[in-house]
């Protein structure tokens, strides 16, 4: 059993140290995609976090016996079939926010972070280090999704949640709704900036100059 | 990763073990979730309805929902060439499928409306008042936006003349630009209009209308395209091709 100290390490060093979308450059393009509003962006979130997860426990549970010629592939199968089982329980139990999501929750298998994290670390890992590992580099990608959603809807709705902060011209207020940030590609100077930002705070994180 | 585990009679045993469990999960995901989700997909329909009925208040449960729709909205089936009321073609009949089968559909002309089929027979919802009286009627209507077809409903009322209400349920236009397309306070804006004059098809979406006219509904700024896109989707489907011949008639009346 790993100490408690060591656990506490897999599990939120992603989020500043190690964090998969700053400093490993992973998971970008839906990141991009679907931070528009804060309330796709937490669903989001909260699906990739689980299928990291649990892929991370099932692989780790199974590494042993998997032949390494066809590990990628088996990988993959059960990524894949946890990505439809999270996409099916939202289609029955949040209709209207799997709308939105559309093709994204099908795209999380193709998502660097959920196959970086099982070939890298649950590959070599036991079941449970490797569960926590799943959330943490969950909790990563979280945590610079709900910044850069709520920046994005703030901005460029004038809402957090759907909740009125800043009222709209268009309804008679007198925010002028910033419309660059409404498309998705605004979220590449929200992540550059977040990266400037958690280098600055953390100078290790510089790569050398080569 | 020792040599041992590397027999091509392991190998396959592991794959096909794998394979198994993970279909069995996901089917098992997918059939024990079905009824859930049809149950979802069903009463976002009706919400959409009751909105264009203008039934819909905020925060109603799905029962609420469910029994205001069944006392209240009639779903009928019209056959579009003669403005008729028809049986309904088949169970579960949805006239979207329709329009991708050849005997079920015919091919759209002379119209920018952005697709190519559409079905025979569609489908429309009666509103009634409490007095058992039609006060609307409920087309559902479709046509290509800027990015992608936009599906939303066409609430008339019994006059067969006069816009209750447009609700689009489904786009994917830009948010804030063409996404402004189910903003509460552009809707509003087409209560009240006229769709013909004189017997033609006279409703027309443009740059800085005047509110006065009833015939024109001032465009969305910003996005251009799409709303020409609902001109020519509301001015197709009241036309001629479309519900025309069926509010002429006023078959409800009967």
């Amino acid at each position: 059993m790993a100490d408690t100290k060591e656990m506490k390490k897999v599990l939120f060093g992603p989020i500043l140290d190690n964090n998969p979308i700053a400093l490993q450059v992973l998971g970008i393009c839906s990141a991009l995609a679907i931070t528009t509003k804060l309330e796709t962006a937490l669903v989001m979130a909260l699906a990739l976090t689980s299928v990291t997860a649990f892929s991370n426990l099932f692989i780790s549970a199974i590494r042993n016996q998997i032949p390494s010629s066809v590990r990628i592939i088996i990988q993959m199968t059960i990524i894949a079939s946890l990505v439809i089982v999270v996409d099916q329980i939202l289609k029955a139990y949040s209709y209207e926010i799997s709308k939105q999501l559309s093709v994204f929750v099908g795209l999380i298998i193709t998502n660097c972070i959920v196959m970086g994290r099982a070939e890298a670390y649950a590959m070599k890992s036991p079941p449970l280090m490797s569960f926590l590992d799943g959330i943490g580099n969950g909790l990563g990608y979280s945590f610079i999704l709900i910044c850069i959603g709520t920046v994005k809807e703030l901005f460029g709705f004038g809402t957090i949640l759907g909740f009125e902060i800043l009222p709209l011209v268009q309804n008679g207020g007198w925010y002028q709704a910033n419309g660059l940030l409404i498309l998705p590609f605004s979220s590449f100077f929200l992540i550059g900036g977040m990266v400037w930002i958690l280098r600055t705070l953390r100078p290790e994180q510089v790569e050398p100059k080569e | 990763m020792s040599a041992k585990k590397e027999t091509l009679g392991k190998t396959v045993g592991v794959v096909v073990a794998v394979c198994l469990v993970c279909s069995i999960i996901v089917s098992g995901a997918a059939v024990g979730l079905r009824s859930q989700q049809q149950a979802n997909a069903k009463l976002d329909k009706q919400t959409n309805i009751l909105t264009a009925a203008g039934l819909y208040k905020m925060g109603m449960s799905s029962d609420e929902i469910d029994a205001t729709f069944k006392e209240f909205v009639q779903t009928r089936y019209v056959d579009l060439s003669t403005g008729e009321f028809t049986e309904k073609p088949s169970e579960d009949y949805d006239m979207y499928k329709a329009a991708k089968e050849d005997e079920t559909s015919i091919k759209v002309e002379g119209s920018n409306v952005g697709f190519q089929r559409r079905a025979k027979v569609a489908s429309v919802y009666l509103v009634e008042d409490e007095a058992g009286d039609v006060s609307r009627v409920i087309l559902p209507v479709h046509g290509s936006g800027l990015w992608d077809l936009m599906y939303g409903f066409l609430a008339v009322k019994a006059d067969g003349q006069t816009v209750k209400e447009l609700i689009y349920y489904q786009q994917k236009e830009t948010p804030g630009l063409g996404g402004e397309v189910q903003n509460p306070s552009w809707q509003a804006k087409w209560d009240g209009k006229k769709l013909y004059k004189d017997g033609d098809v006279a409703i027309e979406v443009k740059k800085n209308a005047n509110p006065e006219n009833p015939y024109s509904v001032d465009a969305l700024s910003g996005a251009t395209l799409t709303s020409n896109g609902v001109e020519n989707t509301i001015q197709y489907w009241v036309g001629e091709q479309g519900f025309g011949p069926f509010l002429k008639k006023q078959a409800w009346r009967s």
